[in-house]
């Protein structure tokens, strides 16, 4: 009946979509680093698109099965072996009772989505399981821990089902040098002509402080004409430039209000490509017409969870 | 205070397509989810809603009064002499003033919730630690600057604490989750150490000791 983790590896995670409502009594959202992998995890099996899976960060993770089931394996590729056997990332498998699933180190990219059909059986805390491990939510036991070795994960009986594969054309290739489209935001004039010019021509740099909330970048500094705000709300895919003038990229685990001025906000797309971006790798910026963002963000949804729209 | 009121008239209003709604000192954040509504639509709707608000919300109710206990023993305060070194005041006079002002809840965030009060008295503004505490203790009440605090879960923070309180402000099993919401007015009600302990303080079992130490030598 259960999933049993061998090796959680460095940090394991349960993630749903992430936590939504509670932004005003500042509880981060969470969620999935790279939604686009974890969403076509869930469609390989024909999973509701918000069931609980695990994200695997970095790799060197190890389970077994104890009943049979199918499940799917997205994003970053991690030398993944179902008894030994090596298997490749964006396709579903067959398992059998006492199956063992196991990741090496990453590879390319840093987080892979591990879905079992049915979704993992998990409890719910302010209507969603996403871990947050600062704000002590989510998880197997509610408390925002990180899944341990030991840790026994409840998934539902499932008859087989065919085994599917994301076409190639849809599975993305996880390069160290990336460029992100940024929408400007309603701070964007702050920010004078030459310093915008210069976050538009610069290299920037992914470095080692990086984590579920925020990566930090550096490369040329940008100067904001305004200084000292008072703190704010603030999306996902938020870029803060600090005094200092080095971008910081804000994510799923972000806190909920931020005092350093914007200069935009990436797209989520853009988003979930940085989550697969490693320390020492490169960042160019784009700017992203706000229709076309939205366009775009709707026929991936659209395609995922198949709502047809009028507005 | 407009913005609790506004914030509550957009969910009122537009709730089906509305994700998050974040207040803060002079803006809100709006979230929104657009596999319900296009942005151009939805940014109408706003506009129509802040057009027709402007009478209604200036009859909004008293915001609600919270009384929160604190206590300010010498075991919990733990930048007493920070606080009365950069003042130039007694840590009486420190609790007197704290105590006796009626604050505001500007804003909820850093942590699932900690609310930003103001302002206090020009008289115990206090900066920021240059190194923040690596470990804050729960429930600990914090000064900087013109604002006050209490930290809700252990975290590293630097704020300067005068004093704990017994009551969590989140409390994920309790119905009310926060205890604060912006705009609310908030009172500190200074309480004995039994009192703060029959409440359901907590002290670590330094603090304890600590105070064993004290009561030794007489302080």
């Amino acid at each position: 009946m259960t999933l049993r983790i061998l090796e959680p590896g460095p940090l394991s995670l349960i993630q749903d979509l992430g936590r939504f409502g509670y932004q005003n009594i500042g509880v981060s959202p969470g969620g999935p680093m790279d939604e686009h992998a974890f969403s076509w995890a869930n469609r390989l099996l024909d999973n509701p698109l918000n069931d609980p899976q695990i994200e695997i960060n970095l790799g060197s993770f190890h389970c077994e099965f104890q009943l049979p089931t199918t499940i799917a394996i997205t994003g970053a590729n991690m030398s993944a072996e179902l008894n030994g056997v090596a298997i490749q990332p964006w396709q579903s498998y067959s398992i059998q009772t006492g199956d063992q699933l196991s990741f090496k180190g990453a590879r390319s990219g840093v987080r892979a989505y591990l879905a079992v059909r049915g979704g993992l059986d998990i409890p719910e805390i302010l209507g969603s399981c996403a871990t947050v491990v600062r704000d002590q939510l989510g998880g197997l036991h509610r408390d925002g821990k990180q899944l341990c070795a030991g840790d026994c994960l409840h998934y539902p009986v499932s008859k087989p089902v065919l085994t599917k594969q994301v076409p190639d054309e849809f599975i993305p290739e996880y390069c160290q040098d990336i460029t992100l489209e940024v929408i400007p935001g309603y701070q964007y004039e702050w920010f004078g002509r030459q310093e915008r010019q210069r976050f538009f021509n610069s290299v920037y740099c992914v470095t080692p402080q990086i984590d579920r909330m925020g990566y930090r970048l550096s490369g040329e500094a940008i100067q904001c004409q305004r200084q000292n705000l008072v703190s704010e709300g603030i999306a996902p895919g938020a870029i803060q430039i600090p005094a200092d003038g080095q971008p910081i990229i804000l994510m799923r685990d972000r806190q909920t209000m931020g005092g350093y001025p914007k200069i935009g906000c990436v797209t989520a797309g853009s988003l979930n490509k940085l989550a697969q971006c490693q320390p020492g790798g490169t960042i160019r910026f784009v700017k992203k017409d706000l229709y076309k963002a939205e366009a775009g963000y709707r026929v991936e949804k659209q395609f995922f969870c198949g709502i047809s729209h009028s507005a | 205070m407009k913005l609790h009121g506004l914030c509550q008239l957009f969910k009122q209003e537009m709730g089906g397509c509305i994700i998050d709604v974040v207040p803060s000192y002079r803006s809100i954040l709006v979230s929104f989810d657009l596999m319900t509504i296009g942005h151009q639509s939805f940014v109408q709707k706003l506009q129509h809603v802040l057009d027709h608000c402007r009478g209604s919300l200036a009859e909004e109710a008293e915001p609600s009064l919270i009384e929160l206990p604190v206590y300010y023993g010498p075991e919990v305060s733990l930048d007493a002499k920070v606080i009365t070194d950069h003042t130039g005041l007694s840590f009486e006079e420190v609790i007197n003033i704290h105590a006796s002002t009626l604050y505001r809840v500007y804003a909820i965030g850093f942590a699932p919730g900690f609310a930003y009060l103001g302002n206090t008295d020009q008289r115990i503004a206090v900066p920021r630690k240059k190194t923040p505490r690596l470990k804050v203790p729960a429930c600990s009440v914090a000064l900087a600057e013109r604002q006050t605090a209490i930290y809700p879960r252990e975290s590293p923070g630097g704020w300067q604490i005068i004093g704990r309180s017994p009551v969590n402000p989140i409390d994920y099993q309790r119905k009310n989750l926060s205890l604060f919401e912006v705009g609310a007015k908030v009172k500190f009600i200074p309480i004995s150490k039994t009192a703060f302990l029959d409440m359901g303080g907590v002290l670590s079992q330094e603090e304890h000791s600590l105070e064993d130490q004290r009561f030794q030598e007489g302080v």
